[in-house]
């Protein structure tokens, strides 16, 4: 067993994959040769040939309609939107063509494929290299929503994303893509969407996350047992579309209390759907309000990020907020 | 081909008259024109009686391709049939030319249980896997980089093959035309871009679209041969999209082809196109109906005349009305189809959704 930072399990598994299906193929923004600003798709043209990996035009609206249109005809695209912020401009197609063309067209130009993109602050990237959209997207049904947090989840969530039958946007954590080293077995593996890791198991708060988030929500769940015993039962969500309510409403019916913390903006954040949701199915088992540990509703700041991003010190506070609620 | 899209030079090889030019180059297989011209009539009947039931409040909406059929009908008869199509609204007659029934497009124009896609679209929004013609989309330029995607896709597996794409004048002032067209030059994908250039994007006339000369111009600065047609014109039409066809097999890249013709009807029937033009310029192409022009063709020819024309007049309306009365007594779609195909399989809480707010006790 190798260990692997998430690029390199990421390449590592597009490289397997394409060796096995030809019907495979990526593209983007100097996707090619050069394989991706952050290196995930390097090698795989040398190794592939340039029509099933190369760079495109510089136009996301471009790149999804383009690969809209292959997956149609059969093949199984997974292109790359260079950073999550300049996802936009292919906005219309992700949510009037992609996520809607098996219903519209009665299931007969279903379009399949995987739009992989970067996500996320804490790279001083500023506005436009640290946004997380995951919320413009959920709103939209269609479309699966899956988050990497880690080189072993990368695999097995790319793994499952080229199986699928249904259009899927894969947010990469690109804060954590070369700090964090895991074992990542050689063979394939798939890990299922809908299906939340239980992180680490707790009694007294559940903590849920998703991406690069969730390593914050670790930090604080083992400093606030170092400091005050607290036991926190941290859920990684993994997909938020499908989301594993059964594995939030198993813990929270245990713990009766719930934070969630993301990095976008708190107002109609993805949290406010799960404290919708806990507040419908664990009423009677709740000690406190659902909180939320959120980033500001502010635009994405650049030399204020740190202070701006729900780090693990204020999730930490946000826990202490609803033990004394 | 013959020319590369320069300023005015449309082509034309047959004239209002029906007189075809001693220089053109096509030939046409009879049965090809008379099949063209019959399926020209099955459109203009069954346009007139959607926008009647329309008025009457049978259906919800439709939208006329009146003055246009040719265009649509001459490019889809070039084309192999498992060739695929990306249609506009509009172009109709094209997936009439494949063998689309007047009660399929029925069934789809009254949204009931026999619609291909269960009633989730508009009416005009017609497709068929069968016959390979990729369902309308309402956004008018969204599926052109669809177009480069698909024919990419042929390109890389063999096959020989190409797609075709319609769209109005209108929609080239989208993003997605001009990234279309981009995308499909640099990988050179088999594609034949086709704009019905019908002088109107609802009411907004080309001079307030576009300040070039035209749609083939946009093609030459992608790097796409591009070429000017008479949209009226079988001949022409025909012509320019078999060429293309050539030219994109051989791996030449993509073909724009402007159509020039002109929108007869009114955008659809939410529009009231009296509000914005004048009826001289309409009357002035009324009188060049390319149905009309065709029919004088084959009966130089002796392939038609009025004895032909009323049976099939006959037939045409008895298919119609066949159609409307099944359409009448055909109920809406399966209430569970409004669950389904959002994915591939139904999501538990989509059902719960379902089983909580619809689903009848």
């Amino acid at each position: 067993m190798a260990e692997m930072n998430i690029i390199q399990s990421l390449n590592h598994t597009l490289h397997e994959a394409f060796s096995k299906d030809k019907k495979l193929l990526t593209f983007g923004e100097d996707a090619g040769n050069f394989g991706g600003v952050f290196r995930v798709t390097s090698g795989l043209q040398k190794q592939f040939g340039e029509e099933r990996c190369f760079n495109t035009p510089l136009s996301e609206a471009g790149i999804v309609g383009f690969a809209i249109g292959v997956a149609q005809k059969g093949l199984k695209p997974i292109c790359e939107i260079q950073f999550a912020d300049y996802i936009f401009p292919a906005y219309d197609q992700i949510v009037n063509e992609l996520a809607k063309m098996r219903y519209r067209t009665g299931n007969e130009y279903p379009c399949p494929l995987i739009i992989r993109t970067p996500y996320g602050g804490g790279i001083h990237g500023g506005h436009y290299h640290s946004q997380s959209p995951e919320a413009q997207f959920l709103h939209t049904p269609g479309i699966h929503i899956v988050f990497v947090s880690g080189p072993y989840d990368a695999k097995g969530l790319l793994n499952t994303a080229i199986q699928s039958n249904d259009p899927v946007i894969f947010f990469e954590p690109k804060r954590i893509y070369r700090a964090l080293k895991e074992d990542v077995p050689p063979e394939d593996y798939f890990i299922p969407f809908g299906k939340a890791e239980i992180a680490k198991e707790g009694k007294d708060v559940t903590l849920i996350g998703w991406g690069a988030q969730h390593h914050q929500n670790m930090l604080a769940a083992k400093e606030l047992y170092e400091s005050y015993s607290l036991s926190i039962e941290v859920l990684n969500l993994r997909t938020l579309n499908p989301l594993d309510i059964d594995a939030i409403v198993a813990s929270v019916t245990k713990t009766a209390r719930c934070v969630v913390a993301h990095e976008a903006p708190l107002t109609m954040g993805f949290g406010a759907e799960i404290a919708a949701l806990v507040s419908e199915k664990c009423f009677l088992h709740l000690e406190a309000p659902v909180y939320r540990c959120c980033g500001l509703d502010t635009p994405f700041p650049n030399a204020l990020e740190h202070e701006y991003l729900p780090d693990a010190l204020r999730v930490k506070k946000a826990i202490m907020d609803i033990m004394e609620y | 081909m013959q020319q590369d899209g320069k300023k005015n030079e449309t082509i034309c090889w047959m004239d209002q008259n029906g007189e075809l030019s001693a220089s053109c180059p096509h030939d046409i297989e009879d049965a090809i024109l008379v099949k063209g011209y019959k399926t020209a009539v099955l459109t203009r009947h069954i346009d007139r009686q959607m926008i009647i039931l329309q008025r009457q409040g049978t259906i919800s909406f439709a939208m006329s391709c009146l003055g246009e059929e040719i265009s649509a009908i001459a490019s889809a008869a070039a084309l192999k049939d498992d060739d695929w199509i990306y249609p506009q609204y509009r172009e109709y007659g094209a997936i009439f030319w494949r063998g689309f029934s007047a009660k399929q497009y029925v069934h789809h124009m009254f949204c009931d249980a026999n619609d291909i896609i269960f009633g989730r679209q508009m009416p005009n929004h017609f497709g068929s896997r069968k016959l390979n013609v990729v369902h309308v989309s309402s956004p008018i330029g969204t599926k052109i980089p669809h177009a480069a995607g698909a024919a990419y896709a042929m390109k890389i597996q063999e096959e020989k093959n190409v797609v075709l794409c319609y769209f109005g004048e209108g929609a080239t002032s989208e993003g997605d035309f001009h990234v279309g067209l981009n995308f499909a030059a640099v990988r050179k994908a088999p594609v034949i871009f086709f704009c019905r250039n019908n002088g109107f994007a609802i009411s907004t006339p080309c001079q307030e679209q576009f300040a070039c000369d035209g749609i083939a111009s946009k093609g030459s600065g992608y790097g796409i041969h591009s070429i000017k047609v008479d949209g009226n014109d079988f001949f022409a039409v025909y012509g320019a999209v078999s060429d293309a066809r050539k030219w994109c097999l051989d791996g030449k890249g993509p073909v724009l082809i402007e159509a020039m013709t002109y929108r007869v009807g009114a955008h659809s029937t939410s529009d009231d196109p009296s509000l914005y033009r004048d009826d001289e310029e309409v009357k002035k192409w009324q009188d060049k109906d390319p149905i009309a022009r065709l029919r004088l063709y084959l009966e130089k020819k002796g392939l038609w005349d009025s004895v032909k024309q009323q049976e099939l007049e006959k037939e045409v309306n008895q298919q119609i009305e066949e159609a409307i009365t099944e359409a009448k007594v055909t109920p809406k779609p399966n209430t569970h189809s409004l669950i389904e195909n959002v994915y591939f399989d139904i999501p538990r809480s989509l059902a719960a959704q379902y089983n909580q707010w619809v689903k009848t006790p």
